[in-house]
């Protein structure tokens, strides 16, 4: 494994000519940039019980909202989880669905979500280990967890709005319902 | 930075005095234990500030992790229907380990409310609709948990523990650029 600590401090200025090459190859040092509005939200099949899994495009005909987050019993996202919880009849009233993403195993999702009392799924993405968080963008290679990242996909599976909020800063909701009103507002314009 | 929606208008409760520089708003649960450690806080802050500052109490009760919050919330707003909301406010937070139904009305009777009304009036459907057009406003205002504060219209997302809240309205109320 690369040391990719920004260890690029080096007294010779041909050594720090290889350091920046190499560093062009590891993908943990790419911007994060998520993945583009307008394009088809990738599909993807993961465990939301220990004995049931949920794909997205089982979801078609509905709004989705994919919250990716870092790991379960953390501070931040036990209060931002249980922000959602609390608006399962406004998620409802888009016709969208709320689904919670990270690297933790389906016993641990389970034991999160009955603690709290939680109303819509938990998807493990624990084997490839944040294989689904990789393709939206929405994994950090040197934790080894998701991201803290939204994103808000159309009825016809089309990713509609994103956002990428920093690890330690619960994002909060308002972003959310500024979209699945907006779809819904051009919607009832082009009806 | 996220703002506040609606902005401070005759449906809140307002504490202070209307015509004050400073606005705080706060968005709270009564069973919510941070909001437990942020209540003597924030009425120092009240004491301290006096003249300069309104305060306002936007209820934003996480019920499925607080199953007493809603109905506390309720009775709140029922007090206020009798000119006590602050009363109430105040007592709730002083025993929040204990908000049970029957523990409300003891407040109200603590309190000197005409209990028959408060039994009427805590079944009220446009209480409910209140607490639930409280927690949409927060919602839109980007409230992420509970206390959520507001300073003059704008979230603030800084350290609201010890005197640091007082110490950061100090410096809003000096122009400091903050």
């Amino acid at each position: 494994m690369v040391n990719t600590g920004g260890g690029a401090t080096g007294h010779l200025a041909g050594r720090q000519r290889i350091e920046i090459l190499v560093f062009d190859w590891i993908p943990a040092e790419k911007t994060n940039t998520m993945l583009s509005t307008g394009t088809a939200a990738p599909d993807f099949r993961l465990y939301s019980t220990p004995d049931q899994t949920l794909a997205l495009s089982e979801l078609r005909g509905r709004k989705v909202i994919l919250a990716f987050y870092p790991a379960d019993w953390s501070p931040v996202c036990s209060n931002q989880m249980a922000l959602y919880n609390e608006m399962g009849k406004y998620f409802s009233r888009h016709n969208a669905q709320l689904l919670g993403i990270s690297v933790d195993s389906k016993w641990c999702h389970l034991a999160f979500s009955d603690q709290n009392k939680f109303h819509f799924p938990l998807l493990a993405d624990f084997e490839p280990k944040g294989e689904v968080a990789r393709l939206y963008e929405a994994y950090d290679e040197k934790t080894g967890e998701c991201l803290r990242a939204l994103y808000v996909i159309d009825e016809k599976g089309i990713i509609r709005w994103s956002y990428l909020s920093p690890v330690g800063i619960n994002p909060g909701a308002d972003g959310i319902l500024d979209a699945l009103e907006t779809l819904d507002n051009v919607k009832s314009i082009a009806s | 930075m996220s703002q506040l929606k609606p902005t401070v208008n005759s449906n809140d409760h307002l504490f202070g005095n209307p015509a004050a520089t400073l606005e705080l708003v706060e968005y709270g649960d009564y069973e919510c234990p941070h909001c437990g450690h942020a209540y003597p806080i924030v009425k120092n802050i009240l004491e301290r500030l006096g003249p300069d500052i309104k305060f306002v109490f936007r209820n934003f009760p996480l019920t499925t992790i607080h199953p007493h919050a809603f109905m506390a919330a309720i009775a709140a707003e029922a007090a206020g229907l009798q000119g006590k909301y602050w009363e109430m406010h105040d007592i709730i937070f002083e025993h929040q380990q204990i908000l049970a139904i029957e523990n409300l009305l003891l407040f109200a009777g603590r309190i000197g409310l005409d209990i028959g009304r408060f039994q009427k009036d805590i079944q009220q459907k446009t209480l409910s609709e209140k607490v639930e057009k409280d927690m949409d406003s927060g919602f839109r205002s980007g409230v992420n948990g509970t206390p959520t504060f507001f300073i003059n219209g704008r979230k603030f997302d800084g350290d609201w523990t010890g005197d640091n809240l007082l110490q950061y309205l100090r410096d809003v109320r000096a122009g400091v650029g903050v």
